[in-house]
C-alpha cells in the first residue's frame, strides 16, 4: 500500500514532467538535432499574408477580434490599476482564480455534470479571484504588511492551494486534466466565437463601468483621502474597480492565458504613462496600444504559424513600451534627455552674459574690445570646451561678438544681461536683509537660484525690496574670480 | 494514524528535508523583500528565468545542470536589473517595471522555446509545479551516503543565504530601512541591492528545478510577512520567520497526506500544500498576533467601549440625582439614553454592582458612595474642560458638550489639577452648573484614570 502510494505520485509527478515544456524532454525527443540548425521560420507566402491581414479567414477573424477587443479592455482597466500602484494586482488576481476553478470542477464532477464546461469553470474562476481581491483588501486595511506583501502571500498561497488541489482532480479525472490547463495558460489560436463573445461582454462591460464612473476612479487613484472627504465611496469604488480588474483578468485567462494577461494589464498602462500626464488621454492611448499590440499579435502568429500568439502579443506590447520609453512626448527619455540639454545651455548662457557684464562692469575689459577669454575663463569655474561652445551660440544668437579671443556684448546682449545681473543681485539683496545670511555667502546661493527665478517672483522681490524700475543694483559683495580675487571695489 | 504506518523515511524524511531547506533558504532573504516592499520579486524571476533556461539550452545543446543554472541565475539578475532600470530611468512605477520585464523575458522565453522543439507539447507550467515528491529518486553519493541531489544542493544555497545575512548583517539592515543613511554611512546601498537580488536568483533556480517554484514564491514572501506581524525587531522576525517556514514544510507535507484523505482521495502535491500552510501560518498570526492582530485590537478596543460606558452611566446617574430629573433609573432608560447595545450594557451594569459602585433596588440602579465619586471626578473633568475650552480655546457653546464628552475619559487627576489652575479654579462650568470639588480616595481616582 505504501509503496502503491508512492510509486502512483511519483510516476504522477513524472507524466506531469514529460508534460511539461520540456526541456527535461529533449534528450528523447527526435526533434534534438535541429535545435540550432533548424532554426528558420518558414516563410509565408504572400496569398497567406494577404488572407490574414484582409481578416478573411473566419478563425482569424474571431482571434483577432477577440484579442483586439480584450487589449483594449485591458489598456482602460490597467491605466487605473497603475495609478493606483496596484499593477501586478492582475498577477495576483489571475493565480487566485486556480483554486476556484479545481473546485468548481470537482463540484461540477460529483454532481454529475460535465466538470469541464466553461460557464462552471468561469464561475469557480470569478469566486475565487473575488475571494483573493477581498483578502488582499483585507489584508491592506487590518494589517500593517505592505501592498506588494499581501499581493505577494495571497498569490503564492492561492496558487499553492490549486496546485495541490490539481492534484485531486488528476485523480478525479484520471489524467484528463488537460482542458483545465488550456484554461489557465491559454488557447489563443483555438479561440471560438463562444470565446470570443464572452470577451465582447465583459469587455463592454469593464470599459462601461470605468467611462461611468470615470470621475471617481480617477480621484481614488489620484487622492484616496480626498474622495473619503468628499463623500465619495472609497470602500465600493475600490471594490468596483477590482471586480473590473476580476473580470477583464478572467475572461483574458481563458482566452489567451496567465502571463499574457498580466502583461496587458500592466504593459500598454505603463507606455502610455510616457505620452501624457491627463487621465483621460493616457486610458485612450493605453487602450490603443492595448488594441493594437492585440491585433498585429493574433495576425503575427496567424502568419507564422510556429510563433505563439499569447508571446507575440507581450512582445508587440513590449516593442510599444520599449518606443513609448525612449519617444514618449511627456516623459520618454529623449525628450527628457532634450530639455535637460536645453536647460544646461541656458543656464550657461546665463552664466556668459552675466560674467561678461560684471567683468565689464568692473572695469576688467579693454575699452573697444571687450573682455579676453581667458578671463572669462578665470570667472567660473567651467570647462573651455563648453566656454567656447557657449560664445559661440550666442554669437550666433546676436547677443554677444567674440572677436580676437575678446568677447563683448551686443545691444541685445546688454539688455538681457543687465536683466540677468539684476535679478541675481535682487536675490542677493533679498538674501542679505532678509534672511540674514552673510554677504561674502550670497553669491553662490543666488548662483543656484538664479536660473528658476520667473517674472512673479522678480516682481515680488522688487517690491519687498522697494526697487522698482529697470536700474541695475551695485553687487552687495566683491566681485571675485573663482579662483582669483579680483581685488576691485565696486 | 494512518499517516505513520505509511510513512517512510526513505522518501517521506527525504521530501520533508528538501522542503524544510528551501523553505528555510528563501524565508532568510525574503525578510529582506519583504522590508523593501519588493516582494513579487520571486514571483517575477521565476517567470523570468524562461529565456535564461532556453538560451543556455540553445548554446550548449543539451540540458546539463550547469549551464542551464547559470543562464537562469543570469535571467533572474537580468530582471531585477531590468527593473531597477526602468523604475529609476523611465520613472515607472516599481510593480509596472516589475510587470513589464517579467511578462517581456516570459514571452521571449515561451517563442525560443517553442522554436526550439516545435512538436514538444508546451506548458509553462511546469517550472512552477515543480516535483519535490521525486526528490529521493535522483541521489549522489557523498561519502559513501546516498543523498539526494536537491538536498544537497539546497544546503549549499541555504548556508551560502545565512552565511550573506549574517556577513552583511548592518549593511543589510541599515540600507533596507534607510538607504539615504547607508550612503552617507559609507557602503553601497545599491551593490547590497543586487547582492540580494542574485541570491534570490540563485535561490530561486536551484529551488524550483527539484522543489518547485510555487513553494519559492510563497516561502519569499508568506514567513516573513507572519513574522512582520509578530514583531517589530529584525533579528527576531528572521528568527520567526525561519522558525514558521520550517513547521509550514513539515505541515505542509503532512497535511498533503492526511487533508485528502479526509475527502477519499490519494494524497496530493505536496509544494502545494506547503504554500498553503504557510498561508495559514500567516492568516492565523494575523488573527493572533498578540502585538498587532485583529484579536487582540477587538478586545482591547471592547474593553475600552466598555469602560467608557461604565464612565457614562455613572456620569449619567448622577446628572440625574443632581437636577432632580424626572428620569427612570431602570436598564431600558438607560440603555436607550447612552445608545448602546444590549449586552455591552448588561456586561457594564454587572460589572459597575460587582465593584459596589452602584445597587440595583427593584430593577433601579442607583449610585453608591463608591460610586458617586467616581462620577464626581468624572463630570468635574468634563466641567473643566468646558470651562477651559471656552476661556483658552474659545470653541463655539453648542459644540462644548461633545469635545468635553470626549476629553473626560482620558482626563486623570494630575490633568484635572492642570485645568484647575489654567481656569483660576471656577465654581461653575459655562452653564452655570457648580462642579464638584476634588475629593481624594485612591479607589475612585485609580477607577478614573485607569
Amino acid at each position: 500500500m505504501i509503496r502503491f502510494r508512492q510509486i502512483a505520485l511519483i510516476f504522477m509527478a513524472t507524466t506531469w514532467m514529460a508534460g511539461c515544456v520540456s526541456l527535461d524532454a529533449s534528450d528523447e525527443v527526435p526533434s534534438t538535432g535541429n535545435s540550432l540548425a533548424n532554426q528558420s521560420i518558414s516563410w509565408p507566402t504572400w496569398e497567406q499574408v494577404r488572407r490574414v491581414v484582409l481578416l478573411q479567414d473566419y478563425n482569424t477573424r474571431v482571434v483577432v477580434f477577440g484579442t483586439t477587443l480584450l487589449g483594449c479592455a485591458a489598456g482602460i482597466v490597467g491605466s487605473f490599476t497603475l495609478l493606483r500602484r496596484r499593477a501586478l494586482m492582475g498577477d495576483a488576481l489571475s493565480h487566485a482564480t486556480l483554486p476556484g476553478i479545481c473546485i468548481a470542477f470537482l463540484l461540477a464532477t460529483k454532481m454529475g455534470y460535465d466538470g469541464k464546461s466553461l460557464s462552471v469553470l468561469l464561475l469557480g474562476a470569478t469566486v475565487s479571484g473575488i475571494l483573493g481581491m477581498l483578502t488582499i483588501l483585507w489584508i491592506r486595511k487590518t494589517t500593517q504588511l505592505k501592498d506588494d506583501a499581501a499581493l505577494g502571500a495571497v498569490l503564492s498561497v492561492f496558487f499553492g492551494a490549486g496546485v495541490a488541489l490539481l492534484g485531486i482532480v488528476q485523480q478525479v479525472s484520471g489524467g484528463h486534466s488537460a482542458g483545465l490547463e488550456a484554461f489557465i495558460y491559454g488557447k489563443t489560436a483555438s479561440m471560438n466565437v463562444a470565446d470570443a463573445k464572452t470577451i465582447t461582454m465583459a469587455a463592454f462591460g469593464s470599459i462601461g463601468l470605468c467611462l461611468v464612473f470615470f470621475k471617481e476612479l480617477k480621484l481614488l487613484c489620484f487622492d484616496e483621502k480626498f474622495a473619503g472627504s468628499r463623500g465619495f465611496p472609497v470602500m465600493f469604488l475600490d471594490i468596483l474597480l477590482m471586480m473590473t480588474v476580476v473580470v477583464v483578468t478572467i475572461v483574458g485567462l481563458q482566452a489567451v492565458g496567465l502571463v499574457l494577461m498580466i502583461a496587458l494589464l500592466v504593459i500598454p498602462a505603463a507606455a502610455a504613462r510616457f505620452w501624457s500626464d491627463e487621465m483621460s488621454n493616457m486610458a485612450w492611448i493605453s487602450a490603443g496600444l492595448g488594441m493594437v499590440s492585440g491585433m498585429l499579435g493574433a495576425e503575427f502568429s496567424a502568419v507564422f504559424s510556429r510563433l505563439p500568439s499569447g508571446a507575440m502579443i507581450v512582445l508587440i506590447c513590449t516593442a510599444f513600451f520599449a518606443i513609448s520609453l525612449i519617444f514618449g512626448s511627456k516623459h520618454g527619455l529623449l525628450i527628457r534627455g532634450l530639455r535637460r540639454v536645453r536647460l544646461n545651455r541656458r543656464i550657461d548662457r546665463e552664466h556668459l552674459l552675466r560674467a561678461v557684464y560684471e567683468k565689464l562692469e568692473s572695469g576688467q575689459g579693454e575699452v573697444g574690445k571687450g573682455v579676453s577669454f581667458n578671463e572669462l575663463m578665470k570667472k567660473r569655474s567651467w570647462s573651455e570646451r563648453r566656454l567656447r561652445g557657449s560664445i559661440r551660440r550666442e554669437q550666433n544668437a546676436g547677443l554677444v561678438s567674440f572677436e580676437d579671443q575678446y568677447v563683448t556684448l551686443k545691444a541685445p546682449g546688454i539688455a538681457e544681461a543687465s536683466r540677468l545681473t539684476r535679478q541675481h543681485r535682487l536675490w542677493e539683496l533679498y538674501l542679505i536683509t532678509h534672511a540674514e545670511i552673510a554677504p561674502s555667502r550670497v553669491d553662490r546661493e543666488a548662483d543656484m537660484i538664479e536660473h528658476v527665478l520667473d517674472p512673479d517672483m522678480i516682481a515680488e522681490l522688487e517690491l519687498l525690496l522697494d526697487r522698482a524700475g529697470q536700474d541695475v543694483p551695485a553687487s552687495p559683495h566683491e566681485l571675485t574670480d573663482s579662483s582669483v580675487k579680483a581685488g576691485v571695489e565696486d | 494514524m494512518s499517516i505513520f504506518e505509511n510513512w517512510s523515511w526513505a522518501l517521506d524524511g527525504w521530501i520533508v528535508a528538501a522542503g524544510v531547506l528551501c523553505a528555510v533558504a528563501s524565508a532568510l532573504l525574503g525578510n529582506f523583500l519583504v522590508l523593501r516592499r519588493m516582494s513579487m520579486l520571486g514571483d517575477a524571476i521565476s517567470h523570468a528565468v524562461l529565456p535564461g533556461l532556453a538560451a543556455s539550452f540553445f548554446l550548449t545543446e543539451s540540458r546539463n545542470s550547469w549551464p542551464m543554472f547559470v543562464g537562469a541565475v543570469l535571467a533572474g539578475v537580468l530582471t531585477a536589473f531590468f527593473t531597477e532600470w526602468i523604475r529609476g530611468a523611465g520613472k515607472v512605477d516599481e510593480g509596472a517595471s516589475m510587470g513589464v520585464v517579467f511578462t517581456s523575458l516570459f514571452a521571449l522565453g515561451l517563442i525560443m522555446i517553442v522554436r526550439a522543439a516545435d512538436h514538444v507539447d508546451l506548458d509553462p507550467g511546469c517550472v512552477l509545479y515543480g516535483a519535490i515528491e521525486m526528490t529521493p529518486l535522483d541521489l549522489v553519493d557523498i561519502r559513501g551516503f546516498l543523498i539526494p541531489r536537491a538536498v544537497v544542493t539546497l544546503s549549499v544555497v541555504t548556508v551560502i543565504n545565512l552565511l550573506f545575512v549574517g556577513l552583511f548583517w548592518k549593511e543589510l539592515k541599515i540600507s533596507s530601512f534607510d538607504s539615504g543613511l547607508a550612503t552617507t554611512v559609507g557602503f553601497s546601498s545599491r551593490l547590497i541591492h543586487y547582492l540580494l537580488m542574485i541570491l534570490v536568483a540563485v535561490t530561486a533556480v536551484a529551488s524550483f528545478e527539484s522543489v518547485g517554484n510555487i513553494l519559492v514564491v510563497a516561502m519569499l514572501v508568506v514567513p516573513a510577512s507572519a513574522a512582520y506581524m509578530l514583531t517589530d525587531r529584525l533579528l527576531p522576525m528572521i528568527f520567526v520567520s525561519v522558525v514558521l517556514a520550517a513547521i509550514s514544510a513539515v505541515t505542509g507535507h503532512l497535511s498533503a497526506i492526511i487533508v485528502p484523505s479526509w475527502f477519499g482521495f490519494e494524497s496530493t502535491t505536496t509544494a502545494g500544500m506547503m504554500a498553503v500552510s504557510a498561508g495559514g501560518i500567516l492568516f492565523l498570526s494575523i488573527v493572533f498576533s498578540p502585538k498587532s492582530g485583529v484579536l487582540i485590537r477587538f478586545v482591547r478596543q471592547r474593553l475600552l467601549a466598555w469602560q467608557i460606558l461604565e464612565e457614562d452611566v455613572v456620569a449619567f446617574l448622577y446628572r440625574i440625582e443632581e437636577r432632580k430629573l424626572p428620569i427612570g433609573h431602570d436598564f431600558e432608560t438607560l440603555r436607550r439614553e447612552l445608545l448602546a447595545d444590549f449586552v455591552s450594557m448588561k456586561v457594564v451594569l454587572n460589572r459597575l454592582v460587582s465593584r459596589s459602585q452602584l445597587v440595583v433596588d427593584q430593577g433601579e440602579y442607583k449610585l453608591t458612595d463608591e460610586g458617586r465619586l467616581r462620577a464626581e471626578s468624572l463630570v468635574r473633568s468634563h466641567r473643566l474642560w468646558e470651562e477651559y475650552l471656552v476661556s483658552h480655546v474659545g470653541i463655539d457653546a453648542d459644540r462644548l458638550h461633545q469635545k468635553a464628552e470626549r476629553l473626560e475619559h482620558f482626563t486623570d487627576k494630575d490633568l484635572r489639577e492642570r485645568l484647575n489652575h489654567e481656569t483660576n479654579a471656577p465654581e461653575n462650568d459655562p452653564h452655570g452648573r457648580p462642579i464638584p470639588a476634588e475629593r481624594d480616595s485612591p479607589k475612585s481616582d485609580q477607577a478614573s484614570t485607569s
